[in-house]
């Protein structure tokens, strides 16, 4: 333990060093200050709009970029170290191929997991002070339910990302499995699932699709703070099929963790069978 | 007292390629051994079976008595330091919190880090990034982090390879200090001129199999290769074209008035009285046969007896 720590410790103090934390939460704060300002364009008007609205757009782009920073932050966690000689020295120092595998992780954890309280947080508390309609009381529950499940949809990627880097044999590579990862689960997999309700013209098995809305994390993660919501729900088009009641909070929350150890848990099976 | 390293019949394979087969290599406690062979001949795979990066196929390894891949391994690995063959640390950091970061996972004291940075020469350099290191310095950063913890078995994989002659003598300066220590160094190298000196013994691998070991004095003996001698004469003096000896194979006219002979080494002191018998002899020098010619010789062996070893 006290080794994997001082992985995750020097890990962490990278992210600081290289700007990846202080990137990331403007990136976050700039964005949800943004759409919370100008969420409201559509509708003819600029001003701060209803804490469902900006809940709803900050989750739309949230689930593009989440996932692809955290694909960013770790691809090369692995072969990274692996090309630079230094994969191999770590492992003859008195450290598990587990416990390295998971200090690393925990780093990067920590790098995602700050920058995304401070960000969104940042905005959250812009929103308050600024905006004469919104109480603390009345944000504070969706902004921290969306800040929780944002943490998660980004350690999930992670998770993916080191299932990437401990697989891959060269940076380049892990690179394009990457993006990869990023269009299926971002871009293609919904699409697809559209595709194939329009093409049945709805008439797929319903239990059925809530169950493939479950394979996708970027999924669980729109359920979670779109169908909070009612009027939200009627504009999220498909989601609006898996209703809240099919759905506890908790239990998508749940489903999210799982899809943070899942990966983990097979990029560490794959991390100790590496030739290396 | 147990063997720092004992290799009993030791095989790894990856898929077709048999990297080693049927190793037997043993080490002593304070014991410099080189290992020696071209790329490819499994000196890299030795060193990672012994610090239990690798696995065998089959065939056994004992560290200390241990099992580098067994339930003691994190303590054994404390004990061990191990300088890979290409490695660049991480170009962000300076060379002080490189090695920092290592000596935290070693559990050795910060304390440390500045006296090995002082030991390897790059104090001036430390809070520098690695980044902006030369090949050479980075290799003294690798050294520094394989003393970390005053191991009691060091592995250096090519050490001197595109290093400058200061600092290939430093390497086998800090290597000399460190036998005298008590630690046994295991040091690969296709690098042979300068190694003899530094050496207990050396083992000659090829393709994966054990081809020599032993002292070089008793590899010389066991090759039988004839040893050089270089004769020079005075300007205004001349030696016989012929018949100086005749135990001499060759004698070839060299630059500076001198002549090369190729003489067996049983027969070096009688060539020699009859030598420094001439008349007009200016210097004489004797050159017995180098670790390249001993490994050449081992090479072809290997090459055109495969049946006779086999």
């Amino acid at each position: 333990m006290h080794e994997s720590l001082v992985v995750a410790g020097k890990e962490f103090r990278d992210g600081l060093r290289n700007r990846w934390v202080l990137a990331i939460t403007l990136v976050f704060a700039l964005l949800a200050i943004a759409l919370a300002w100008f969420g409201a364009a559509v509708s003819g008007e600029v001003g701060f709009t209803r804490v469902s609205t900006t809940i709803a757009s900050l989750a739309s782009l949230a689930v593009f970029l989440i996932p692809l920073i955290a694909l960013m932050l770790a691809y090369d966690s692995i072969v990274g170290e692996d090309e630079s000689g230094t994969l191999l020295l770590l492992l003859t120092y008195p450290l598990s191929r587990t416990g390295l595998l998971a200090g690393k992780f925990m780093g990067h954890a920590a790098i995602m997991g700050l920058s995304t309280l401070l960000g969104f947080g940042i905005a959250g508390l812009v929103i308050v002070v600024f905006d004469p309609e919104a109480t603390l009381g009345a944000l504070a529950g969706p902004f921290s339910l969306f800040i929780g499940s944002a943490i998660l949809l980004g350690w999930s990627f992670l998770a993916l990302s080191y299932l990437i880097s401990a697989a891959a044999r060269e940076k380049a590579r892990a690179a394009g499995m990457a993006l990869m990862v990023w269009f299926l689960f971002v871009l293609v997999y919904d699409l697809t699932l559209l595709g194939i309700l329009v093409g049945t013209e709805g008439q797929v098995n319903e239990s059925l699709f809530r169950v493939l809305l479950m394979v996708n994390p970027t999924d669980i993660f729109r359920l979670i703070n779109l169908t909070g919501f009612e009027q939200v729900a009627e504009a999220s088009g498909m989601l609006a099929i898996a209703t809240s009641e099919d759905h506890s909070v908790a239990g998508l929350i749940a489903l999210l963790g799982l899809w943070v150890i899942a990966p983990l848990a097979l990029a560490i099976a794959v991390f100790r069978r590496r030739r290396t | 007292m147990t063997n720092a390293v004992d290799l009993d019949q030791l095989s790894c394979h990856f898929g077709g390629v048999h990297a080693l087969t049927s190793l037997d290599l043993s080490l002593g406690e304070g014991e410099v051994l080189g290992l020696l062979g071209h790329n490819g001949a499994g000196k890299s795979t030795a060193m990672k079976l012994i610090l239990g990066i690798l696995s065998p196929t089959s065939g056994r390894v004992r560290v200390f008595g241990e099992d580098p891949r067994g339930p003691g391994s994190g303590r054994l690995r404390l004990q061990l330091g191990y300088l890979p063959e290409n490695v660049s640390f991480y170009d962000n950091l300076s060379g002080r919190e490189v090695l920092a970061y290592f000596a935290r996972l070693k559990r050795v004291s910060p304390k440390e880090v500045t006296r090995l940075l002082g030991q390897v020469g790059l104090d001036h350099a430390a809070n520098r990034r690695v980044r902006t290191y030369s090949k050479g310095m980075r290799q003294r950063l690798g050294l520094a982090q394989a003393l970390l913890g005053e191991p009691r078995l060091l592995l250096l994989d090519e050490p001197t390879v595109g290093l400058d002659p200061m600092a290939t003598r430093d390497v086998y300066r800090t290597m000399d200090e460190l036998r005298a220590r008590g630690t046994g160094i295991i040091i690969s190298s296709h690098v042979l001129p300068g190694i003899e000196q530094h050496v207990d013994r050396v083992a000659i691998l090829g393709r994966g199999s054990l081809l020599a070991e032993g002292t070089i004095e008793a590899l010389r003996s066991q090759a039988e290769l004839p040893l050089t001698i270089r004769v020079r004469r005075q300007a205004d003096a001349r030696f016989p074209e012929t018949g100086l000896h005749p135990a001499i194979q060759e004698a070839i006219p060299g630059s500076d008035n001198s002549l090369v002979l190729t003489v067996p080494t049983g027969d070096k002191l009688r060539v020699l009285n009859e030598l420094l018998n001439l008349p007009g002899l200016a210097d004489v020098s004797v050159e017995p046969p180098t670790l390249e010619s001993l490994y050449a010789h081992f090479d072809t062996e290997l090459n055109e007896g495969e049946t006779r070893y086999a």
